[in-house]
C-alpha cells in the first residue's frame, strides 16, 4: 500500500514542468523522444525530397524550394552542388541517428522496457531524463549546422576524412563539419546514458517470476541493442573526438602527408584516413543492427498478438537475437573491400558478413512460420509487420551479393548499395516503427488510431517504398555513383534520367503518403476513441494496466509472472490469449515450443542463473 | 558527477518507496542488510560495470588507432617526464587507500572509512595535479599536441584519462560525504564499492596507457 501512496502522493506533488517536461517518468521520457524524433523525420523526408527533386531533374529550376531554403538554390532556383552535399549528409545523419535510433530506442525502450518486465520505473530515473535532455541539444547543434558560413557538413553521413577534416576542404567541411561531429559527441552521451538505464533495469527491475526466459522478444531486442549501443558507441566517440584534435589542435590522426588543398600543401602529415573507416564502422556495422533489432522484437510481438499464436521458436528467436548482436561486432571491414585491404581480410569479413544471414534467416524462417496458418488480424500494426518481413528479406537477399568483394568492388558506392541499405535497414526499420505505433499508440495515449487510415497508409508506403527504391537496384547495376550531384554529367548514365525521375516521383508520393500517417496520429491523440486496457488482447504485462499506465505503472502491487508471454490460442483455454499474470493453476502453461530450460519451472520465483545473457 | 540511484538513497530497511520499483531479483535481497558478507547486486553496481565496458571501448579504439600509427616507419617515442614515476606510484597507492577504506566499511568502522576514502581522493588529486605538471614539463621542452604523432597520442590519452578520473574524484567526493553517514556497513559498501570499481579500473587503464605509451 505504501507504493500506491508514494505514487499517488509524487503524481499530485509533480507540477505541469515536472510531469511532462523534465520527468523522471520512463513513459514520458519515452513519449518525448518519439515526438522529437517524429519530427526529426518530418526534416529528415524534407531532405530526402530534394534530393530527389535534384536526381529526378537534375539543374531544374525550383522556384519555390528556394524560399525554403534560400542559401541552398542560386537566384535563378537551382539547387547548388556543395547544398546538394549538404543536404544528402544531413539526411542520412538525422535518419540513422536522429530518427530511427532515438525513436526505436530512445521512444520504444524507455516506454516498453519497464512496462513489460513489471517495474515501475528505469533503474536510473534522473539519468534517464538527462539521456533524454541531451537530444534536443544535439538536435539544435546539428541544425545549426545549416545556419552557418558554409552551411552544413558535404562529407557524408560517414564523415571520411580527409573532406571532413580539412577545413578547406569543401564549404561544408567548415563550421558545419565541426557542429556535425559536436552534436553526435552529445547525442552518444545521450545513448551511453539510455543504455546504462536499459541494461541495468532489465537486470534488476524484473517482477516476481519474470525470468530472462520469459521476457517477451521486443525487451530482449531492446536488451541486446543496449549492450551494442554501449560498446559499439564509444569508439564513434574517440573518433569523434580525434578528427576534432585534427581540425582544430593540428594533429595529425587521420590526414596524411603531402596533401594539396585548393593549390596549397597541407602542413598536416603521417596520418593515416582509413584509420577513420575502421573506428566509424567499428560503431557503423553495430549501429545498422542497433537500428533493426528493436523492429525485429516489436514485428515478433505483432505477430503473435494479430496472429493470436504463439511466436514460432521463440528460443531460437532470443538465440539469434544474440547471435546477430555479436557478429555485428565483426563484420565492419565490409563496408571498406575498395579501400586496398588485403584480400584475405576481405574474405574473412565476407565470411563473418555472410555468417550473419544465419541468424537473420532463422528469425525470418520463424516468423513466416508464426504466420503459418495463424488467425490474422490485418490491422494496420500487423500489415507493417508483415510489410517489415518481407522489406527485410528483399534487402537482405542483396546484402548477400554486396558482402561478397568480388561483386562489391562493382557495386561500391553505386545506387545498388542505396537500395539496399534502404530495404534492409532504413525501410524496414521504419515499418518497424510504424507497426509498434499502431500497436502500442492505445498504451501510449490511452485512445486508439483510426485503423481505415491506417490501412491506407500502409498500402501507399509499402508500394511507395518498393516503386522507390526497388528500381535503384537497376540505376547501381547501371553504374550511377551515389552522392554526386549529377548523374546526367556522364554519358553512359544519360539513358537512366527516365528511371530516376519515376523513382523520384515514387518518392514524392511516398513522402505525401505519410502525411495521412501524420494526421491520424494528431487528430487519434485527441479525438480517438477511448482505448481499453487491453484492446488488441494480448499477454504481456504492459497490457495489463491502465491505458494509459498511472505513475508507477501497477498501482498497489506489482504484477506477478506465471508463464511465458506467447500463450495464445491454447487448446482448451477459454479465451484465445492467456495474460502472463494468469495463474499456472487457473489454466496450464501450454506446452510444445514453450515447455522447455529457458522458460524454466512453472514456479513463481525466476530460476537460478536466470541473469545470463 | 551522475546523481545516485534512488536505491540507493534509501535508508536500509524500507523497502517500498515510491521510486524505481524492485523486482525478484532487486536490490530488495541487501535492503534490510545487516552482514556485509556476500554485498547485494544493486543497480548501481551493475551499471558501475557497464560504464566501465563502455570506457574500455573508448580507450580500446583510442589505442588501437595508436598501435596502427606506431607501426609506421615514421615513429619515434618522445622523452618520458620524469614526474610520471610519481604519479604511477600515487594511483597505485590511491586503489591501495581505496582498499583500506572498503575494509574499514567492511568492519562498520565508519572513521576508518572515512579517513582513507579522504586519503584516495587526495592521491587522486595529488595524480591529476602531478600528470599537469607532466604536460608543463613536456610543453617547456617545446613537445606540443601537435608535435609529433606521440606527442598526439600522449596528450589525448592522458588528458582523455584525466578528466575520467576527474569524474571519479567527483564519486569520490560523494562516497565521502555519504558512506560513512549510513547507518549499517552493507550500506556503506553500496555507496563505496561502485566508486572502488571505477576507480581501480582507473587505475588499471593508467597503468595500461603507461606501458603503451612508452614501454613498448
Amino acid at each position: 500500500m505504501a507504493v500506491a501512496h508514494g505514487a499517488a502522493h509524487e503524481e499530485h506533488k509533480l507540477g505541469f514542468i515536472q510531469r511532462y517536461v523534465f520527468s523522471q517518468d520512463h513513459k514520458i521520457i519515452g513519449i518525448q523522444y518519439m515526438m522529437t524524433s517524429l519530427f526529426m523525420a518530418a526534416v529528415g523526408g524534407v531532405l530526402a525530397m530534394l534530393i530527389r527533386m535534384e536526381l529526378g531533374w537534375p539543374g531544374a529550376r525550383w522556384g519555390l524550394a528556394r524560399l525554403l531554403f534560400p542559401g541552398g538554390f542560386t537566384p535563378d532556383g537551382v539547387l547548388k552542388p556543395d547544398f546538394y552535399l549538404a543536404v544528402v549528409t544531413m539526411h542520412g545523419s538525422i535518419m540513422i541517428f536522429f530518427v530511427l535510433t532515438t525513436a526505436l530506442s530512445g521512444g520504444f525502450g524507455n516506454f516498453l522496457i519497464p512496462l513489460t518486465i513489471g517495474a515501475r520505473d528505469m533503474a536510473f530515473p534522473f539519468i534517464n531524463m538527462l539521456s533524454y535532455w541531451l537530444y534536443p541539444p544535439a538536435i539544435v547543434v546539428l541544425l545549426a549546422s545549416f545556419f552557418v558560413a558554409g552551411g552544413a557538413p558535404n562529407a557524408g553521413w560517414t564523415a571520411y576524412p580527409p573532406l571532413s577534416a580539412l577545413r578547406n576542404a569543401a564549404p561544408g567541411s567548415g563550421l558545419g563539419q565541426t557542429l556535425w561531429l559536436v552534436s553526435l559527441a552529445i547525442l552518444i552521451v545521450s545513448f551511453l546514458f539510455g543504455s546504462l538505464n536499459y541494461i541495468t533495469t532489465v537486470l534488476q527491475l524484473r517482477t516476481r517470476g519474470m525470468s530472462m526466459g520469459r521476457m517477451p522478444l521486443v525487451t530482449w531486442a531492446q536488451f541486446t541493442t543496449a549492450i551494442l549501443m554501449l560498446l559499439a558507441f564509444p569508439v564513434l566517440f574517440a573518433a569523434v573526438v580525434m578528427l576534432l584534435f585534427d581540425r582544430h589542435l593540428g594533429t595529425s590522426f587521420f590526414v596524411p602527408s603531402g596533401l594539396v588543398v585548393g593549390g596549397q600543401l597541407v602542413t598536416h602529415q603521417g596520418g593515416n584516413p582509413l584509420l577513420w573507416q575502421h573506428l566509424f564502422w567499428f560503431l557503423g556495422h553495430p549501429e545498422v543492427y542497433v537500428l533493426i533489432l528493436p523492429p525485429m522484437g516489436i514485428v515478433s510481438e505483432i505477430l503473435a498478438v494479430h496472429g493470436r499464436k504463439p511466436i514460432f521458436g521463440y528460443k531460437a528467436m532470443v538465440a539469434s537475437i544474440c547471435a546477430i548482436a555479436f557478429l555485428s561486432f565483426l563484420v565492419w571491414g565490409h563496408h571498406m573491400f575498395t579501400s586496398g585491404m588485403n584480400p584475405l581480410v576481405g574474405t574473412a569479413f565476407m565470411v563473418t558478413t555472410l555468417a550473419i544471414a544465419i541468424p537473420s534467416a532463422v528469425k525470418t524462417f520463424n516468423w513466416v512460420a508464426t504466420l503459418w496458418r495463424a488467425r490474422i488480424h490485418f490491422t494496420p500494426a500487423m500489415l507493417f509487420a508483415i510489410g517489415f518481413v518481407s522489406l527485410f528479406v528483399t534487402g537482405g537477399l542483396t546484402g548477400i551479393f554486396l558482402g561478397s568483394p568480388a561483386v562489391d568492388v562493382y557495386f561500391q558506392d553505386t545506387f545498388f548499395v542505396v537500395a539496399h541499405f534502404h530495404f534492409v535497414m532504413a525501410s524496414a526499420a521504419l515499418f518497424g516503427l510504424f507497426g509498434g505505433l499502431y500497436h502500442w499508440f492505445p498504451k501510449m495515449f490511452g485512445r486508439m488510431m483510426n485503423e481505415r487510415l491506417g490501412k491506407l497508409h500502409f498500402w501507399l508506403t509499402f508500394v511507395g517504398i518498393y516503386a522507390t527504391f526497388f528500381p535503384m537496384h537497376f540505376l547501381g547495376m547501371a553504374g550511377e555513383p551515389r552522392r554526386y550531384y549529377s548523374p546526367q554529367m556522364y554519358d553512359f548514365l544519360r539513358g537512366l534520367a527516365g528511371l530516376n525521375m519515376f523513382v523520384s516521383l515514387a518518392a514524392f508520393g511516398l513522402g505525401l503518403a505519410q502525411l495521412i500517417f501524420a494526421y491520424n496520429f494528431v487528430s487519434s491523440l485527441f479525438r480517438g476513441p477511448k482505448a481499453e486496457r487491453n484492446p488488441w488482447h494480448a499477454n504481456t504485462l504492459e497490457w495489463q494496466t491502465e491505458s494509459p499506465p498511472p505513475h508507477g505503472n501497477w498501482g498497489a502491487t506489482l504484477p506477478t509472472v506465471h508463464r511465458w508471454p506467447y500463450d495464445y490460442s491454447v487448446p482448451g483455454a477459454q479465451d484465445d490469449f492467456i495474460p502472463q499474470t494468469v495463474p499456472a493453476a487457473a489454466v496450464p502453461v501450454a506446452g510444445g515450443a514453450l515447455d522447455d530450460a529457458i522458460q524454466g519451472p512453472a514456479g513463481d520465483e525466476p530460476p537460478a542463473g536466470s541473469e545470463r545473457t | 558527477m551522475p546523481a545516485p540511484t534512488r536505491t540507493l538513497e534509501r535508508p536500509p530497511g524500507v523497502q517500498e518507496p515510491g521510486g524505481p520499483a524492485t523486482g525478484g531479483q532487486g536490490p530488495r535481497g541487501s535492503g534490510g542488510g545487516e552482514e556485509a558478507a556476500s554485498p547485494a547486486t544493486t543497480p548501481a553496481r551493475i551499471a558501475v560495470w557497464l560504464l566501465v565496458g563502455a570506457i574500455t571501448a573508448l580507450f580500446a579504439a583510442f589505442t588501437s588507432t595508436y598501435l596502427v600509427r606506431r607501426g609506421e616507419t615514421d615513429w619515434q617515442v618522445g622523452p618520458l617526464p620524469p614526474v610520471l614515476w610519481l604519479t604511477t606510484a600515487l594511483i597505485l597507492a590511491s586503489s591501495i587507500a581505496l582498499q583500506q577504506a572498503r575494509r574499514h566499511g567492511r568492519r562498520g568502522e565508519m572513521v576508518g572509512l572515512h579517513t582513507w576514502l579522504v586519503v584516495t581522493t587526495l592521491l587522486g588529486l595529488a595524480f591529476l595535479a602531478g600528470q599537469l605538471l607532466a604536460w608543463r614539463q613536456l610543453a617547456t621542452t617545446g613537445i606540443y599536441l601537435a608535435t609529433n604523432p606521440h606527442s598526439s597520442f600522449f596528450y589525448l590519452l592522458t588528458g582523455a584519462h584525466g578528466l575520467h578520473l576527474t569524474g571519479g574524484i567527483g564519486a569520490l567526493l560523494y562516497a565521502v560525504r555519504r558512506a560513512p553517514a549510513a547507518e549499517t556497513a552493507s550500506a556503506a559498501l553500496d555507496v563505496t564499492d561502485p566508486v572502488a570499481t571505477y576507480w581501480h579500473f582507473l587505475t588499471g587503464l593508467w597503468i595500461y596507457l603507461f606501458v603503451i605509451l612508452f614501454a613498448l
